[in-house]
């Protein structure tokens, strides 16, 4: 549906050239909730704007439904932007005007009669939950609602695609969720196309089904969520991830309690990762049953991404070193990643930012 | 209250009469102006924001040109700026003194500051506005209308309240070329002919104007504002 294809965006600023985009290429398909994640800098709010040329790219084709846009005239850009809806990290209401009139305002000239008009802002206000706000203004919401507005006028036009710039960044934790629940109920109701542009690891767990990692202007990588998540490649989407699961901080407070890390001479630290059917439980059960190894877990974290469960754990397990290891072959057979953080002899050093 | 105003006004009383002619000449040669300047000052000030470096219609070149133009113009003092232009007064009004020639002038001088107003009060529209605005698919034009002349008229109304309150100032200026008005009598009848009290009652009035126009102003910023 988005096809971007060898993006370049060059800045001249003060005779110093800045590459904010780099020779990127993405296809974006229907219906995909699509998420662009790296740090501030790394060119992903360029880059989503080129996809309705509010940024006009210095080199590379820009294809939505196949057509290039590059090549379109003012006017033919003007309904080609009114397919494509777009919310920002400041919602970017209008002040003097009501919920209502804001909601109006790319209706216009849709060719709708007054009385059509007001039926479907009724709708796509009831849509995000704000029927009640209509005649409020802006500055008399609070953050989440005002995105909510920022969203139902963003529909308005009907669009098929929905760019989301740092949406939910200035959004408490709770509000997040709340606008990431909206933005998922509107993929599967109206199969609505969303690019999700974040610097939030969180974010992307949600409610994408497909990642590209950014930094310094290009595409690191880009997979399937679950992918990205259970095999990252680069450093970087390492990094990301670990943010997002919490691990490194767990391992922290682990590594500052000498009751948890002085281990015996049966003891090892341990740190596992699994994607899919593989849950926890069955396979401890079975590391006792078999190999007579005792599992203390530590540290938990399961995560559910586009139904499929991905885990984290951080355990010491006790038993005789052969039976460990032999413990420590199964699982690897199964399909689990092991990491031995440290043993007895505390041969091994706990690094918390290397992954398995 | 007679005896007062003959004691301590009494050129004013023999002026009364005078004195509603003058006042009703300032304000003739504030309203035209006003309006006057106000639309082309309003037209340039937006094509300056348009025309800027980030906005919606860049163009450089344009924009650089009516630049040094204002500046020109803003750097020269009004009252040099009166005696400049008499030939351009004449030509168009037939005549280099009174109320209407003073029109000239006053226009002339109001316009480049006015736009210079409107381009300061529009650029404090709220540039994701804008972007939003344009990711709606609006045209240049429409983003003119709809979004700088609406989000930006408490803005507007603030800069215009200072325009007329200048205005009314260089009316008192142009009564230098018998343009008559408050600031005529003023200099004229009162300091010129050291009759302080007319002096005092027509800075009266024209302080009476000014709170006007700042009480009118500030209640529809209310209004208009959210």
């Amino acid at each position: 549906m988005i096809e971007l294809k060898n993006i370049d965006v060059t800045f001249y600023q003060k005779k110093q050239q800045i590459n904010a985009v780099q020779d990127v290429s993405l296809t974006i398909e229907k219906e995909d909730v699509f998420g662009i994640v790296g740090y501030s800098g790394a060119g992903k709010s360029t880059l989503v704007r080129v996809i309705n040329l509010l940024q006009r790219p210095t080199a590379g084709e820009v294809l939505i439904n196949k057509k290039n846009i590059l090549h379109f005239s003012p006017k033919e850009l003007r309904t080609q932007r009114k397919k494509i809806g777009m919310i920002f990290q400041h919602f970017n209401l209008m002040k003097e005007r009501t919920i209502f009139a804001n909601v109006d305002f790319s209706l216009k000239y849709s060719g709708l009669s007054k009385e059509q008009r007001k039926e479907k802002i009724e709708r796509l206000l009831d849509l995000v939950g704000l029927s009640d706000k209509k005649d409020a203004y802006p500055s008399q919401l609070s953050g989440g609602q005002k995105q909510r507005v920022a969203i139902a006028r963003a529909l308005a036009n009907d669009p098929e695609i929905l760019l989301c710039d740092e949406a939910t960044s200035a959004l408490d934790p709770k509000t997040t969720i709340q606008i990431l629940e909206l933005l998922k109920k509107l993929n599967k109701e109206l199969g609505l196309t969303i690019v999700l542009i974040t610097h939030e690891m969180q974010v992307v767990k949600e409610i994408c089904n497909k990642v590209a990692v950014m930094e310094a202007g290009q595409v690191i990588e880009q997979n399937d969520i679950v992918s990205i998540f259970s095999q990252p490649k680069e450093a970087l989407t390492k990094d990301f991830i670990r943010t997002a699961t919490h691990i490194d901080q767990a391992l922290e407070t682990i590594i500052q309690h000498p009751s948890l890390t002085n281990l015996s001479g049966n003891e090892v630290l341990v740190e596992f990762s699994y994607v899919g059917e593989q849950t926890s439980e069955p396979l401890i059960a079975q590391l006792y049953s078999k190999y007579h190894v005792v599992t203390n877990i530590l540290y938990g974290n399961v995560e559910i991404l586009q139904q499929v469960p991905i885990g984290n754990l951080i355990v010491i397990l006790l038993g005789e070193e052969n039976q460990r290891e032999r413990a420590l072959d199964f699982l690897q057979r199964q399909g689990v990643k092991i990491k031995v953080l440290k043993d007895y002899e505390g041969t091994k050093n706990i690094v918390p930012l290397q992954v398995i | 209250m007679q005896t007062f105003l003959q004691n301590y006004f009494p050129n004013v009383l023999l002026l009364k009469q005078e004195f509603i002619d003058s006042t009703i000449e300032t304000l003739y040669m504030v309203f035209w102006t006003a309006v006057i300047a106000g639309i082309l000052g309003t037209l340039l000030g937006v094509v300056l924001v348009a025309t800027g470096p980030e906005g919606i219609l860049a163009n450089r070149f344009i924009y650089n040109i009516l630049e040094k133009i204002i500046n020109v113009c803003r750097s020269i003092p009004f009252i040099i700026m009166l005696a400049l232009i008499q030939p351009l007064t004449r030509f168009l009004t037939g005549t280099t003194i009174g109320t209407t020639a003073a029109l000239v002038p006053l226009v002339i001088g109001v316009i480049p500051f006015f736009a210079r107003q409107i381009e300061n009060a529009l650029l404090e529209v709220d540039s994701g506005v804008i972007e939003a605005a344009e990711s709606m698919g609006t045209s240049p034009l429409g983003i003119i209308f709809r979004v700088y002349l609406v989000e930006g008229l408490p803005s507007i109304i603030r800069v215009s309240s200072v325009t007329i309150i200048n205005l009314i100032g260089l009316t008192a200026m142009a009564g230098a070329i018998g343009a008559g008005g408050l600031g005529n009598l003023a200099i004229t009848r009162g300091y010129n002919r050291f009759q302080t009290d007319v002096t005092i009652v027509a800075t009266l009035i024209i302080l009476v104007l000014v709170f006007a126009s700042q009480f009118i102003s500030n209640t529809l910023i209310k209004k208009t504002s959210h």
